[in-house]
């Protein structure tokens, strides 16, 4: 169990370590996103099979938007990952779709509050 | 010796001695062939006289020719008369399949489901007329799976079992994932397999082919027990035992194999009596060892922070107000795994998985597997492929277990799961176990304690209230999208239900949940759980099972039906028309196997390959489109008041307030949704 909490702690690291990276890459070469393009790359390439169309998450996957995490974030987890979800690599997942992707999750507007839903009080 | 011919039979006998059963010889003249011929005769003479007998026409004339006319009145008392008593003493004489109906009856079975086939075609008869078709009933089951897995929805809404018949190799072989999903879950379920034992007597052609020498191997890996009674005084034992084993806890099902032969045979007196039926005397469950119970209640008042966990503990209502008192003695949470409806979902001590974070104490009650209760495993491609463990504990959490399970395992299938190192093990029933238990620590709580017990709760009570308005804040995500969220799925339908006497009798496909995390389970009957071993096919004829039972109970039955567990075996939707069985299904029909979608997708980018969809939402080969299944129609031309599909979260409420209706009416009512995913 110690060996994982080191391997979880440098994962860590390693991820912040890619973030930066790519944080100054991206500064670089930002390909122009689009949301719209977005919409149609999420279906696509089946990100709504675990966190559903409108990247509201659910047992499988964790809620995408609204709140959606910064784009150095995004992409450094979907190229790295190690966790449950596989990492997407640029072949199978272009810079392009990744960013238009993000754009189309950040689109997305918030809902409803839970408060004002009376089934879910 | 006469030597055989080419048929088998030996050369000089004569074709009505080749049918003669060794079993008859204790009856003298009675051949399998001449005992029938003396049924109709004697049905004919209790009708008659002797002398009409004699003027019979069809005994006259030798076998009778086919004809398109009725069938005299004489001719139809021959064909529908009473097997005759052949007058050695009361009862003798009798089919043996009419013993067996009496042996069955004596254990109150109500219902029989059943697809109908010649290997139990004596037994059959003896049932709808012998028996007179009640208790148990005959209900007409499309395939042998969903009449096992009607029986093991039914357990689980009554705590009753129900007898199955299956007919021989291929009858049993469909049966066998119903039976395993039966295993896994813990479920009393007794099948009768029609079977030609005797291959000097059995049947050519079809039979030969659905015959064995022993039949019950192929499911004798996960059945408590099975038997191939060779009399009737051994079908009579066999069948009781079976029961009683069935039903001593860890429940399972169990087989009996049932010769043809011996179901033909009329009922063979020993020593000029008949065979007798064993009084059933239910048998004990185990209870945990004293000296283990101390020491459990021990380290659980000690803890400063103990969690209980429970997936199969509660078998009875009582089990849930037993662990309600057990958790507010300690104050101590209770993650509910959910293959029972175990602990009130409404009570503040109930948590969610990740409570056992914090735990120095962790008690397992009837578990199918700690090793995954405490580690938690990823399958990320690492390790050559075999993925990531990691332990979800502390390292000196102290484990405590109380597994029946514990006291049937077999080697084959290994459904106990990864080998976890507990400090105390119990092999014992744990709802049996409570009582001891809850005594034993109310006996161990130092007057120390009591202060620092209390704010374990005060401080749970904020943590639920929390956790609440989380999973409320996290089903308000994409409420109002079409497709249908998959809460706003599970909230409009518990909206309709709320008024009723409710039971969810199912929830197949992965709902991400939502029914145990927002309905306000509380009672037994609110929650049966799910199929145990995963084997999908599960969700639609064991909603029909529970329903069957419910329906008689009063309660109102509700399930949420995948698509892909509908399509194994649909035909279970005339089974509940047929015999107007009131169920409401909602559909949650996401088009696709999503369980098997990101595994081919997490394969694909380990290898970095671009996934091949040719077309459809998901990889090649899990998706369920193009063409999309009209499920609504599929279940109104099976009798069922259906809709669909219905994509639009608006019109969801009024539709199933028109479905409710009619299940209250007494009959089935399916939605066709189209739903998010998960």
């Amino acid at each position: 169990m110690k060996n994982n909490s080191i391997n979880s702690y440098f994962n860590k690291l390693v991820l912040i370590a890619i973030m930066a990276l790519i944080s100054s890459h991206a500064m670089a070469q930002a390909p122009q996103a689009s949301a719209d393009k977005g919409k149609q790359a999420y279906v696509k390439n089946g990100c709504w099979g675990c966190h559903g169309f409108v990247g509201q998450g659910g047992i499988a996957g964790p809620k995408l938007a609204p709140e959606t995490k910064p784009i150095e974030y995004f992409q450094a987890f979907v190229r790295y990952t190690n966790g449950p979800m596989p990492p997407y690599s640029e072949k199978i997942l272009s810079n392009q779709d990744l960013t238009d992707i993000h754009a189309y999750l950040k689109s997305i507007p918030k809902g409803p509050d839970y408060k004002t839903l009376p089934l879910l009080n | 010796m006469t030597e055989p011919t080419h048929s088998g039979q030996p050369a000089d006998s004569s074709p009505a001695e080749n049918l003669t059963h060794p079993n008859s010889q204790a009856l003298p003249q009675l051949a399998r062939r001449g005992f029938l011929s003396g049924v109709l005769a004697s049905g004919a003479v209790a009708a008659g006289t002797a002398a009409s007998l004699v003027s019979n026409p069809v005994q006259a004339a030798g076998p009778a020719k086919p004809s398109v006319l009725p069938p005299s009145a004489k001719g139809a008392l021959a064909e529908t008369g009473v097997p005759p008593d052949l007058g050695h003493a009361p009862g003798a004489g009798m089919p043996g399949s009419d013993f067996m109906v009496d042996v069955i009856k004596s254990l109150d079975i109500k219902y029989l489901p059943s697809n109908c086939a010649s290997s139990f075609r004596a037994l059959h008869e003896s049932l709808i007329d012998y028996g007179g078709n009640t208790k148990p009933e005959f209900l007409t089951c499309m395939h042998e799976e969903s009449a096992v897995a009607m029986g093991h929805g039914y357990f689980k809404a009554c705590g009753k079992p129900l007898l199955t018949l299956c007919h021989g190799t291929v009858g049993l072989q469909h049966a066998s994932m119903a039976i395993y999903n039966a295993w896994c879950d813990r479920v009393p379920v007794i099948v009768v397999g029609g079977n030609d034992l005797d291959a000097a007597y059995r049947p050519p052609g079809v039979p030969t082919f659905h015959a064995a020498q022993d039949i019950n191997a192929m499911v004798r890996d996960y059945t408590k027990w099975d038997d191939t009674p060779v009399s009737l005084q051994h079908f009579s034992q066999s069948f009781v035992r079976a029961y009683k084993i069935a039903m001593t806890p860890p429940y399972g099902p169990v087989a009996i194999s049932l010769d043809a032969a011996l179901q033909m045979a009329p009922v063979h007196l020993h020593e000029g009596k008949m065979p007798y039926i064993p009084k059933y005397i239910p048998t004990s469950p185990p209870q945990g060892d004293s000296g283990a119970v101390k020491e459990a209640a021990k380290m659980l008042v000690q803890a400063n922070n103990p969690v209980i966990v429970v997936d199969r503990a509660a078998r009875t209502p009582e089990g849930v107000a037993l662990l309600v008192q057990l958790a507010e003695l300690l104050q101590a949470k209770v993650i509910d795994q959910g293959s029972r409806m175990n602990f009130p979902k409404t009570h503040y001590l109930s948590a969610p998985a990740t409570a056992i974070a914090n735990a120095d104490v962790i008690i397992g009650m009837e578990l199918s597997d700690f090793w995954a209760t405490v580690n938690a495993y990823t399958d990320n491609n690492s390790n050559d492929g075999h993925g990531t463990n990691a332990s979800r504990i502390k390292p000196q959490t102290k484990l405590i277990s109380i597994n029946s399970v514990d006291l049937n395992t077999k080697s084959n299938y290994q459904d106990f799961q990864r080998f976890q190192v507990v400090d105390v093990q119990m092999a014992a029933d744990a709802q049996t176990t409570l009582p001891s238990l809850i005594e034993a620590v109310r006996s161990a709580l130092p007057n120390d304690k009591k202060d620092a017990i209390a704010k374990r709760g005060e401080l749970q009570r904020k943590t639920y209230e929390e956790d609440r308005i989380r999973t409320r804040t996290a089903a308000a995500l994409g409420w109002n999208e079409s497709p249908i969220s998959t809460a706003r799925l599970v909230m409009e339908t518990f909206a309709a239900v709320k008024n009723e006497d409710w039971a969810l009798v199912a929830s197949e496909g992965n709902v991400s949940n939502w029914p145990v995390r927002l309905w306000p389970m509380e009672k037994h009957h609110q929650w049966l759980g799910r199929s145990g071993g995963y084997g999908v096919g599960y969700g639609a004829p064991a909603s029909v099972g529970a329903a069957l039972a419910n329906r008689d109970l009063g309660r109102f039955s509700v399930s949420i039906q995948s698509d892909g567990d509908l399509m194994f075996a649909p035909g279970v939707l005339w089974t509940a028309a047929k015999h107007k069985i009131p169920l409401l299904s909602v559909m949650h029909n996401n088009r696709g196997y999503h369980q098997e979608v990101m595994h081919i997708q997490r394969l694909a980018n380990f290898r970095n390959r671009k996934v091949n969809l040719d077309g459809d939402m998901g990889p090649v080969g899990t998706s369920i489109e193009n063409p999309d299944i009209q499920y609504h129609e599929l279940a109104k031309s099976m009798g069922w008041w259906a809709k669909g599909p219905i994509k639009d979260p608006a019109q969801l409420a009024s539709a199933l307030k028109e479905a409710v209706a009619v299940v209250k009416s007494g009959h089935p009512a399916l939605l066709n949704v189209w739903t998010q995913p998960r």
